[in-house]
Order: C-alpha cells, then sequence, then structure tokens
C-alpha cells in the first residue's frame, strides 16, 4: 500500500486525485477503484469528483461515508433518487431492493425508468446506473420483495436503511426488523403534492404511530397517483437525513415527521 | 363548545385549513371526521392538543384537533 500512496501523493494535485488516476492507479496494483478510493480518503486525499461536497464534508468524513452499507428498500420513485443522490454523495455501498420491473406508468416519475428499460428489473437498473455514475460505489442489486421472514439477511450489515416502499404493510415490516437489527430507519412516503418524512431509532414505534389508523388498505396515494415533483423532493430530504445519521451531524427528524405540501408550499413538524 | 380543526395535505382542497368549529359536547372525534365527509379509512395521524388520539375519543372545549391523510406511496 505503500508504493499506491506515494503514487497517488506524486499524481494529486492540490490533494485532488482525478478519476483516470483512480482507474490508472487501480490497473497498476491490481485493484478495484474501490480500493483505490479507500487508500486516496486514508491518505487524506480526495478523489476529484467529491471537490464541491469539501466544504460541507471533510475528507475524514467522505471516508466515512465511504465506509457505510446503506439499504434502499424500493427503487421506484423515491427509491431512483435516493440511489442517485447516494452514490454521488460517496456511500461505498448500497443494497438495492425492489421485487418489480418496470412499467410504463413508471416513466413520470421514476428516475432509473426509460424506455428500453420497460420490462426489466428495478433493483438491476439501480447497479447499472450507479456503475455509469460512480463506478467505486459497490452496489448489491435485490429483485426481490422485503418480508419479515427474508429481511434480516436482506439488511446483513447493512447500518442505515431509507424506506422507499410503494405500501403500508412492508413499511411495517421493514421497520419491525430493523428495530430488531438495531438499524436506523429513515421513512419517506408520498401521495400527489403530499409527502412526509421522518427518522425512526431502533426501539421507537414511529411508524405505529404514523399509520396507527391503518385498517388494512392504501394511502391516499390510490386515490392521488404521484408527479415527478413529489418524489425528488421526499428522497432529497430522506438522503440529507441519512447523509446526517451517518455523520451524527445536525437535528435530525427524530420523534417527528416532516409534513410536506407542495400545493401550498406548507412544510409542518409533526411530534409523534 | 368550539374546537379548533387543522386539516392537513389532501383534506384542505375544497374543506379548509383551518377553522374554529361549534360542536355538541362530548362531540367525538368520529363525528367530526363524518361530518367533514373525510373517508375513514383516509385518515392517517390524529392529534388532539399535540397528543396521539384515536376516533372514539370525545372532545372538550378549546381543543385543537389536527387531522392528516394516510400517506403511502414510494
Amino acid at each position: 500500500m505503500d508504493a499506491l500512496q506515494n503514487f497517488l501523493k506524486e499524481h494529486a494535485v492540490d490533494n485532488l486525485i482525478s478519476w483516470r488516476q483512480q482507474q490508472d492507479a487501480a490497473e497498476r496494483f491490481q485493484l478495484t477503484v474501490a480500493e483505490v478510493e479507500e487508500v486516496i480518503l486514508q491518505a487524506g486525499l480526495l478523489p476529484a469528483r467529491y471537490q464541491r461536497n469539501q466544504q460541507m464534508i471533510s475528507t475524514p468524513q467522505q471516508l466515512q461515508l465511504f465506509r457505510s452499507t446503506l439499504a434502499v428498500v424500493g427503487c421506484g420513485g423515491l427509491g431512483g433518487y435516493i440511489l442517485e443522490e447516494l452514490a454521488r454523495l460517496g456511500v461505498g455501498r448500497i443494497v438495492a431492493i425492489d421485487p418489480d420491473v418496470f412499467e410504463e406508468h413508471n416513466l413520470n416519475r421514476q428516475l432509473l425508468s426509460t424506455i428500453e428499460l420497460l420490462g426489466t428489473s428495478k433493483a438491476d437498473a439501480a447497479a447499472r446506473r450507479i456503475a455509469e455514475i460512480n463506478p467505486a460505489v459497490r452496489v448489491s442489486p435485490i429483485t426481490a420483495a422485503f418480508d419479515r421472514e427474508h429481511g434480516a439477511d436482506l439488511l446483513s450489515g447493512v447500518e442505515l436503511v431509507l424506506d422507499a416502499v410503494d405500501n403500508i404493510p412492508t413499511r411495517f415490516d421493514l421497520a419491525e426488523v430493523c428495530s430488531r437489527l438495531k438499524i436506523p430507519l429513515v421513512h419517506g412516503a408520498i401521495a400527489g403534492w403530499y409527502g412526509q418524512v421522518v427518522s425512526v431509532y431502533p426501539g421507537e414505534e414511529t411508524l405505529r404511530k404514523l399509520y396507527g389508523n391503518w385498517n388494512g388498505g392504501k394511502g391516499i396515494e390510490a386515490r392521488l397517483g404521484n408527479p415527478s415533483f413529489t418524489p425528488a423532493v421526499a428522497a432529497s430530504l430522506q438522503v440529507a437525513e441519512a447523509c446526517k445519521l451517518l455523520l451524527g451531524q445536525g437535528r435530525p427528524l427524530r420523534k417527528a415527521m416532516l409534513s410536506i405540501n407542495l400545493l401550498d408550499m406548507q412544510f409542518d413538524e409533526v411530534p409523534l | 363548545m368550539k374546537v379548533t380543526v387543522k386539516l392537513f395535505a389532501s383534506f384542505q382542497p375544497g374543506r379548509f385549513n383551518l377553522e374554529t368549529r361549534d360542536y355538541p359536547e362530548h362531540t367525538r372525534i368520529g363525528s367530526i371526521i363524518r361530518e367533514l365527509n373525510i373517508p375513514e379509512e383516509e385518515v392517517g395521524i390524529l392529534l388532539l392538543n399535540a397528543v396521539h388520539a384515536k376516533p372514539e375519543q370525545t372532545l372538550s372545549d378549546g381543543d385543537i384537533l389536527a387531522i392528516f391523510p394516510l400517506v403511502g406511496g414510494g
């Protein structure tokens, strides 16, 4: 590793390593670009792609993000944006879980959906997209439904989960498995002009309160559908929460849900 | 008695955002939900004076009731 570190230090410009140099180093030292990225960050250098992160995320914090493993459950409306933002942020490992394939009615909002990908796996699309953006991020695509029975296996090694699921029963399963495994969960849900985001720490029964009056049906999304912009808003708020939780910064939305109303641009923090 | 009702998200259009309304003594939360033609299965969180509440709870003069819809899409 000393030889690699020396190579990197020789090629760094203002402590930045370009993508080309990262690739060259991987070839020369027979490592993956992910392995090289870790050495870059350990050496106090920064892959050049992250230079605009630098004013808010220090190099040690960038290393912390790189060493993190997150799961995104649901790769549709919310999940597509969440995956994109996590990969660009520099989270090192992502488990992308979704049982579905793309359908035409996804094209109005789901970032990962394209005409060409209709009929193909959403989780696989996540892996391909991230490989195009940031090949140093290791993605494990899982084309399967999340449930209580297999949930713990799917989340093995995961330290934070983003709830981007499209139905309430699966959200309950996810919250229960996360609580059991002591994994924090960042919940997001949308319907029409409206959405909600809240962070759930293990042991907090936040989703039981959020959906306390649920009696087996769907939410208002069944009547309102979802446009292009609401998932982007809620997903971005979820990723901001995830970033804060991983780095231990700021004030998380804990035991308080942010209720989003884009029709009136009304944002309310609701105690839970 | 007077109860202040705050509606959120999809419950606002065609109704109101916030109103202080007159109700008979001991009115239940569920009666207000029905009176406002809010489908019961769409009700998510109910907050009575900022504390979680159930539809069968009765209201008192001066109470503030907040009604949020169930949002579950992704």
